[in-house]
C-alpha cells in the first residue's frame, strides 16, 4: 500500500503538467500533430490511474487540447470523475472541462445530476458558484427539470454572490425547461428590488431577455421598470431597461409617449456613449411605432439626428459606424430630417474604412430625390474612379444602378443622362457587373421610347469601340454590355444614323472572340441591320450599295458558321443562306427590302411574367370544364365512366352554341374585337411597329479602326456631367419662366406682392423629356413589368379624358390609312373598326364591355410587403365580417413569421383562437417567397353596423435573405365602411320590393352625383360591385336596386340617369353613411 | 452574447467560450470563418461587422484579438466595454498581462471570465468584486499549483514580454 503511494507520487513528478504540454507543443511546431498524439496516449495512461490529482492534471491538459480542435469526447466520464472530487482545486478543473467539452448530446451528463445537486447545496459558496457556472454552459432540458427547484432556492441564498449567479442561470433553465418559468417568476420579480445591486442587475438582465422573446407577458412590469429607470445610475442596468422598453412599446403605445421625456433627458445628460446610443435607438424605435398621429415629436427626432451627427463626426471609427447605422433607421420614417445631413454622409464616402463607406452608401440610397440624384451620382462616379479594389468598386457600381433605378426610375428626370452614366460605367475594367449594366440599358431602351434615338446612337458608338471593352481578358465581365448594345442597335435600327457602319462593326473578325451568347445576338441583329440598310437603299437607281451590303454579310458570316457555339452556328448558317438568296434576287433587280423587313416586323412589348393571370376569363367560359369528353382510361372500362359523364354534363348548353347562325357569329366577332380593343392585356399591333424609312441613302464609308489599349473617352460620347450642367440651367430657366408667369399674373391682378422664391419642391421639377414609362396601351402589364405587381385590377380602361380618346382615335385612323397605302398585312394586327365606331358615336354604350373592377383597397405598403384588403359579410352570422387580405412580397427576400394584429375597439374585434389573449396577434398561415402573393382571411365580430369604423393594426414579419434576417413591421388602418356590412342579396320579385317600399318602415334620403360621365350601366355596375347592391329592375332611365345588411336592414335605391339617387332604408344613419360612401366612390373617378 | 473568442494575430485560438449550444463541428467552422474575416480587416477599420444574422464586435489588444458575437438588438458599445473590462481584469490579475499568461494559464483566464460573465450576461460589473471572488477561490486551491504557476510565468516571460497596450 505504502509502495503504491510512493509510486504514485513518483509518477506524478515525471508527468507533464499543462505548462509542459503547452511548451512542448510550441517546441514541436513541425510535427505538432504527432507530438499531440503521443501526449494524448500519455493522458490516456494517466486517466487510468487512481490518483485524482493525476486525473485532474490530465483533464486540464485535455481541455487545452479540446480548444486546439482535438476530439476529447472519449474522456467525458473522466471529466465527471474529476468534477465529483471533494477538493475544490480538482472540482474547479472538472467543471471547467465539462463546461468546455459537454454539450446536449453528451450522455454522461445524466450521471451528473446528483453530483451537481450536492455541489449546489454545498456549504462552501465557491463550490456552489463553480457548479452554477458550469451548469450555465451545459444545462440540458433534463438537468433543467431536475435542478430547477434547487436553483430557485438558491435565488434566496444569503450570499449575494450565489443569488446573482442563481438568478442569471434561471434564464438558461427557462429556455431549456419553460414550465419552470411560472413558479419561479414571483421570486425573480422580487429580485428586481434586491438590496444588492449585482443581484438586481442580474434580475433586470433576465427579465429583459425574457421580454425580448415574448414582450406581452411583461407589460405589467412596466411601472416597476419605469421607476428603476428614473432612479438607477448604473449604466449597464439602464441600457437593459431601455432595451426592454423598446420591446414593450409596440404593444402599448401609451408607454411610448411616456418614455420620450425621460429618454430625451438621458440623451441630453449622459456622457456614456453606449447609453446614449441605446437611448437614441430606443427613441427611434418608439417614434417608429408611434409614427401615426404624433406630430409633436419632431423635436425628439431632431435631437436624435443631432446626436447622431456628433457621433458621425467623431474621429472614432466605431462611433461613426454606429451613427450611420442608426441614421439609416431614422431615414425609413423621417427621410426629411436625414436628408439635411447629406453633406456629412457624402463625406463619409471618403472614409478610409470600407465598412463605413458601405454604410454611407446604404444611406444615400434612401436620400436621393429628383433634385439631388444627378449630383449624388456624380459624386459616386468620382469614387468609382478613385476606388481601389474591385469589390468596393463593384459595390459602388451596383449602388449607382440601384439608386437610379429605384422605384421605377422615379428620380430620373433625364434619361439621356442615365444612358450616359451607364455608358461611362462600361469603362470600368474587371467588373463583374457587366450583365447588370446591360440589363439596365435594355430596360431603359425598351421602356422609354423617347430615349431610343439617343440610346441607339450611344450603343452604336459602343459597338464601334468594342475593342476597348474586350481588350484585356476573356473573362472580362464588361463585354456583357455588348449583348445589350447589339440588340438595341438591331431592334431599333430605324434610329441609326449610319446602319452600314454599325453593321460593319458587328461583323468584325474580333467578334468571334466574344462569348457565344453575345455572338448569337450579334449575328441575329446583323440580320436586322441588313434589313434596315436594304430598306434605306430601296428605290435608288444605283443598287450598288445594297448589293455591297449583301456581299459584306456573305463574306463575314462564314466565320460564325464555323463557330463552336451551336446557337451562333445555327443562326449564322440560316442568315447566310437567306442573304445568298437575297443577293440572287438583287442581281435580278427584284425589290426585296419589304419582305426582308417583314422578317423582323412587330414590336416587342414588355410583358410581365404573370400577365396571363390577369386576363379576365370571358363570361360563360369554364376553364375546368371538358371541351370534349375525356378519353377513357382503358378500353375495357369504357362503359361506366361514359355514363357518369353523360349524367354530369348538361348537354343542351353546348348544343345551343353550335346552332348559332352566321349573323350571331358576326355580331360576336365584332363584340370580341371591341373587347380586345379595350382590353389592355391584349397585344395589338401598335402604330410604332410600322417603321418609317425616309432617311436618305448613305454611301458605305470604310471605317478606320484605331486600336487603343487604354480606354479613353470615346469621341462623341456625351459625358454625364454635361447633363448635370444642362439640368441646372434648365431648372434655372424653368424657375425664371415660372417667376415670369407669376409676375404676369400678379401684374394682371394689379396687386403688388413680394416675390416668393421659396425653395424648389420636388414636384416642381419637371422631367426634361416626357417619357412614357407606362405605355398607353397596356398600363397594367407594363407596371407589372416594373415589379409593382398588383394582385387585383384597379384601373378602368374607359377613356379617362376626351383628349386621350381623340389621340387614340387619331392614331388608329392614321394606322388605317397607312395600311391602305401599303397594303401590308400584319398578322398580329386586328382591325379595330367596329370598336372604334361604337366609341365614336357613343350610341352603342350598352354593348361596351364592363371594365374589370376590384374591391381590394390598399391597406399598407412598404419596401417589403404590400397588403390589399376587402371586407365581406355573410348572412349566416349577423355580427361577423371577413376581412380578406392579400399579402404580396415585393422584396427579394423571404418573408416569414408574419403576425397580424389589430387594436380592437369596443364595437369591432378581431376573432382570435380560443385561449389567446385579447391583444395576441394572429399568425398568417403562410410564408412568402420573393414576388409571391397570397391571401389570408381574418374574421371580425362587429356589434353596431350603422357607422363606419377604422381599426389600427400592425403586421410584423421577418425578412430573411441569404445574409441576414431582420424583424420588420408595418402599421395599417383597416377601414370598415358601412358598405362592407352590406351583402349582395338578389331580389327577384319586383312585387316584394314594391311592397317593401310601400310598407312605410323605411326612411328616405337622396343623393346627387356631380360630374359623372360614364355610361349608365357602368354606373349601375359600379354600385353593384363596390357597394354590394343588385339590380331589381331597370326601366329606361332609372333602376331600382336592393341590398341587405348582415343584420337584416333593407337598403333600396332608385338610381336615375340624371345621376340622382333616391334611397330608402330602415336605419337612417346606415343609409346616410352608405350614400356618403357611394358618393366617394364616384368622386374618385 | 452568443460566444467569445480570443485568438492571436497568427489565427491561433487562445480561448473560446460558447453561450449557445452548438456542435463541435459547427463551433470549429464558425471559429475558422470568423478568425479569417477579422484578421483580414485593416487596422483602421471599425470594430463591428455584420456576420450571418449576428453582429461581431472585436478589439485587438497587442497581439490578441478579443471577438464577441452578439444578437441584432444588442448594444455594440457595451460589448466593447465588456471586452475592455475583461482585459482590465486579466491585467489586474496577472499584472501586466501578456498573451503568454493566457496561453500558459488558460484555465485562470476562463475562471476570471466565468466570474465576470455568466451565460453570456455580465454578472458582476464591479472589477473589485470579480477579483475578490477569484482570489478567494484561488486560496482554496493547493499551494503546489501556485508554485508551478509562478515558476512557469518567470521562465516564459523571460523569453517574450508583450504587455497589452491598455491605453484607450
Amino acid at each position: 500500500m505504502a509502495l503504491k503511494i510512493v509510486k504514485g507520487s513518483i509518477d506524478r513528478m515525471f508527468d507533464k503538467n499543462l505548462q509542459d504540454l503547452v511548451r512542448g507543443i510550441r517546441n514541436h511546431k513541425e510535427d505538432e500533430a504527432k507530438y499531440i498524439s503521443t501526449c494524448i496516449d500519455e493522458i490516456k495512461q494517466e486517466l487510468k490511474q487512481d490518483n485524482i490529482a493525476v486525473k485532474a492534471n490530465a483533464v486540464c491538459k485535455l481541455t487545452y487540447l479540446q480548444m486546439l480542435g482535438y476530439d476529447v469526447s472519449w474522456a467525458a466520464f473522466n471529466i465527471v470523475e474529476v468534477m465529483s472530487s471533494s477538493k475544490f482545486t480538482y472540482k474547479r478543473i472538472g467543471y471547467l472541462a465539462a463546461s468546455q467539452c459537454f454539450h446536449e448530446g453528451t450522455d454522461v451528463i445524466m450521471l451528473t445530476t446528483n453530483q451537481i445537486r450536492k455541489d449546489l447545496s454545498s456549504p462552501h459558496q465557491y463550490d456552489t458558484g463553480v457548479a452554477l457556472t458550469g451548469l450555465s454552459c451545459f444545462v440540458t432540458p433534463d438537468l433543467a427539470r431536475d435542478l430547477a427547484n434547487d436553483i430557485m432556492t438558491l435565488m434566496s441564498h444569503t450570499k449575494p454572490y450565489i443569488r446573482k449567479k442563481a438568478v442569471l442561470i434561471m434564464y438558461k433553465v427557462f429556455l431549456k425547461y419553460p414550465e419552470s418559468l411560472r413558479p419561479a417568476f414571483p421570486r425573480l420579480k422580487e429580485k428586481l428590488e434586491d438590496p444588492d445591486p449585482g443581484v438586481q442587475s442580474a434580475a433586470v438582465n433576465v427579465i429583459c431577455e425574457l421580454a425580448r422573446r415574448n414582450p406581452k407577458n411583461y407589460l405589467s412590469l412596466a411601472p416597476l421598470f419605469f421607476k428603476l429607470m428614473t432612479s438607477s445610475t448604473n449604466n449597464w442596468v439602464l441600457i437593459k431597461i431601455i432595451k426592454l422598453f423598446g420591446a414593450l412599446t409596440p404593444l402599448e403605445p401609451r408607454l411610448g409617449k411616456k418614455l420620450i421625456e425621460p429618454l430625451t433627458n438621458l440623451i441630453h445628460s449622459t456622457s456614456a456613449m453606449s447609453l446614449l446610443y441605446e437611448c437614441v435607438n430606443t427613441v427611434i424605435a418608439v417614434l417608429i411605432s408611434l409614427s401615426s398621429g404624433m406630430p409633436n415629436h419632431s423635436a425628439s427626432i431632431q435631437l436624435c439626428v443631432q446626436k447622431l451627427r456628433i457621433l458621425i463626426e467623431d474621429s472614432d471609427q466605431n462611433l461613426k459606424y454606429l451613427g450611420l447605422l442608426a441614421m439609416s433607421k431614422i431615414l425609413k420614417t423621417h427621410p426629411k430630417s436625414v436628408q439635411s445631413h447629406k453633406d456629412l454622409i457624402l463625406q463619409c464616402l471618403d472614409d478610409k474604412d470600407e465598412s463605413i463607406r458601405l454604410r454611407a452608401l446604404d444611406l444615400l440610397y434612401g436620400m436621393v430625390s429628383k433634385k439631388n440624384l444627378m449630383e449624388i451620382v456624380k459624386k459616386l462616379m468620382l469614387h468609382v474612379d478613385k476606388a481601389e479594389g474591385t469589390t468596393y468598386r463593384d459595390e459602388l457600381l451596383t449602388k449607382i444602378i440601384d439608386i437610379c433605378s429605384q422605384s421605377n426610375y422615379q428620380y430620373i428626370t433625364n434619361f439621356e443622362w442615365y444612358i450616359s452614366i451607364l455608358v461611362e460605367l462600361t469603362r470600368l475594367e474587371g467588373t463583374r457587373h457587366g450583365h447588370l449594366i446591360a440589363s439596365q440599358m435594355l430596360d431603359v431602351a425598351i421602356r422609354v421610347k423617347a430615349i431610343r434615338g439617343f440610346a441607339v446612337a450611344q450603343m452604336a458608338t459602343l459597338l464601334d469601340n468594342a475593342h476597348l471593352l474586350t481588350g484585356n481578358t476573356q473573362r472580362n465581365g464588361i463585354c456583357e454590355v455588348l449583348y445589350a448594345a447589339a440588340w438595341i442597335c438591331g431592334e431599333f435600327s430605324e434610329h441609326l444614323e449610319d446602319p452600314m457602319q454599325t453593321l460593319e462593326a458587328m461583323l468584325r473578325p474580333k467578334v468571334a472572340t466574344l462569348p457565344g451568347h453575345i455572338q448569337a445576338v450579334y449575328v441575329q441583329n446583323a440580320a436586322k441591320l441588313f434589313a434596315t440598310v436594304l430598306r434605306k437603299h430601296e428605290g435608288e437607281t444605283d443598287s450598288h450599295a445594297a448589293q455591297e451590303t449583301s456581299q459584306l454579310l456573305i463574306d463575314r458570316l462564314p466565320l460564325f458558321v464555323q463557330s463552336a457555339n451551336l446557337e451562333v452556328q445555327e443562326r449564322a448558317s440560316c442568315i447566310l443562306q437567306l442573304v445568298k438568296y437575297i443577293q440572287k434576287l438583287q442581281q435580278k433587280k427584284v425589290e426585296v427590302a419589304e419582305e426582308v423587313t417583314a422578317l423582323f416586323a412587330g414590336e416587342l412589348n414588355p410583358v410581365a411574367p404573370k400577365a396571363q393571370k390577369k386576363v379576365p376569363v370571358p363570361e360563360g367560359l369554364d376553364l375546368d370544364a371538358w371541351i370534349n369528353k375525356p378519353p377513357s382510361e382503358s378500353e375495357s372500362e369504357d362503359e361506366k365512366p361514359k355514363a357518369v359523364f353523360a349524367k354530369e354534363e348538361p348537354k343542351h348548353s353546348r348544343s345551343r352554341h353550335t346552332e348559332v347562325d352566321e349573323k350571331e357569329l358576326a355580331r360576336r366577332r365584332e363584340a370580341r374585337k371591341r373587347e380586345q380593343a379595350n382590353n389592355p392585356f391584349y397585344i395589338k399591333a401598335s402604330p410604332s411597329s410600322q417603321k418609317v424609312y425616309d432617311a436618305p441613302g448613305v454611301e458605305h464609308i470604310p471605317v478606320v479602326q484605331i486600336d487603343l489599349s487604354v480606354p479613353l473617352k470615346v469621341p462623341g460620347m456625351p459625358m454625364s456631367d454635361q447633363y448635370l450642367k444642362l439640368e441646372e440651367e434648365r431648372r434655372q430657366k424653368e424657375k425664371a419662366e415660372r417667376k415670369k408667369e407669376k409676375k404676369k399674373k400678379r401684374e394682371k391682378r394689379g396687386k403688388e406682392r413680394k416675390a416668393d422664391s421659396g425653395p424648389e419642391s420636388e414636384e416642381d421639377i419637371a422631367p426634361a423629356h416626357q417619357v412614357d414609362i407606362v405605355t398607353e396601351e397596356m398600363p397594367e402589364v407594363s407596371s407589372c413589368y416594373f415589379g409593382v405587381i398588383k394582385p387585383t385590377v384597379h384601373w378602368f380602361p374607359v377613356q379617362k379624358s376626351s383628349k386621350h380618346k381623340k389621340k387614340k382615335q387619331k392614331k388608329e385612323k392614321e394606322e388605317k390609312e397607312k395600311k391602305k397605302k401599303k397594303r401590308h398585312h400584319h398578322h398580329h394586327h386586328h382591325s379595330n373598326a367596329g370598336g372604334e365606331d361604337s366609341v365614336q358615336n357613343g350610341t352603342v354604350e350598352e354593348e361596351e364591355p364592363l371594365p374589370p373592377m376590384s374591391n381590394y383597397f390598399l391597406l399598407a405598403e412598404n419596401s417589403y410587403i404590400k397588403m390589399v384588403y376587402d371586407i365581406q359579410g355573410n348572412h349566416q352570422d349577423e355580427s361577423k365580417v371577413v376581412v380578406s387580405v392579400i399579402f404580396e412580397n415585393k422584396s427579394d427576400s423571404f418573408l416569414k413569421s408574419m403576425e397580424f394584429n389589430v387594436l380592437d375597439s369596443l364595437n369591432s374585434k378581431l376573432q382570435r383562437p380560443e385561449g389567446a389573449g385579447a391583444h395576441d396577434s394572429l399568425t398568417v398561415p403562410f410564408q412568402l417567397p420573393p414576388g409571391i402573393s397570397n391571401e389570408a382571411h381574418f374574421v371580425f365580430s362587429v356589434q353596431s353596423i350603422v357607422m363606419p369604423q377604422k381599426l389600427k393594426g400592425t403586421l410584423t414579419f421577418i425578412v430573411k435573405s441569404d445574409e441576414s434576417s431582420t424583424h420588420e413591421k408595418l402599421d395599417f388602418k383597416l377601414h370598415f365602411t358601412c358598405t362592407s356590412y352590406l351583402i349582395t342579396t338578389p331580389c327577384y320579385l319586383y312585387d316584394a320590393y314594391a311592397k317593401l317600399l310601400e310598407s312605410g318602415d323605411l326612411k328616405g334620403s337622396s343623393l346627387r352625383l356631380e360630374g359623372i360621365n360614364m355610361p349608365f350601366h357602368h354606373l349601375l355596375a359600379r354600385i353593384c360591385f363596390h357597394h354590394h347592391f343588385s339590380v331589381v329592375e331597370r326601366i329606361d332611365s332609372c333602376a331600382s336596386m336592393y341590398s341587405r345588411s348582415i343584420q337584416g336592414h333593407h337598403v333600396c335605391l332608385l338610381v336615375k340617369t340624371t345621376v340622382s339617387i333616391d334611397a330608402k332604408c330602415d336605419e337612417p344613419s346606415l343609409l346616410g353613411n352608405v350614400l356618403d360612401e357611394i358618393k366617394q366612390t364616384f368622386s374618385k373617378c | 452574447m452568443q460566444f467569445m473568442l480570443l485568438f492571436s494575430r497568427q489565427g491561433k485560438l487562445r480561448l473560446q467560450k460558447w453561450y449557445v449550444p452548438l456542435s463541435d463541428k459547427e463551433k470549429k467552422k464558425i471559429t475558422r470563418e470568423l478568425v479569417q474575416t477579422v484578421l483580414a480587416r485593416k487596422p483602421k477599420m471599425c470594430s463591428f461587422l455584420e456576420w450571418r444574422d449576428l453582429k461581431i464586435v472585436y478589439k485587438r489588444y497587442a497581439s490578441l484579438y478579443f471577438c464577441c458575437a452578439i444578437e441584432d438588438q444588442d448594444n455594440e458599445l457595451i460589448t466593447l466595454e465588456i471586452i475592455h473590462r475583461y482585459v482590465e481584469l486579466l491585467d489586474k490579475y496577472f499584472g501586466s498581462v501578456c498573451e503568454l499568461d493566457i496561453i500558459f494559464n488558460f484555465e485562470k483566464a476562463y475562471f476570471i471570465l466565468d466570474e465576470f460573465l455568466l451565460g453570456g450576461e455580465a454578472q458582476e460589473t464591479s472589477k473589485k468584486n470579480v477579483l475578490k471572488a477569484i482570489e478567494q477561490a484561488d486560496l482554496l486551491q493547493e499551494v503546489s499549483t501556485e508554485v508551478y504557476y509562478h515558476h512557469c510565468k518567470a521562465t516564459a516571460i523571460g523569453v517574450h514580454h508583450r504587455v497589452f497596450g491598455l491605453s484607450l
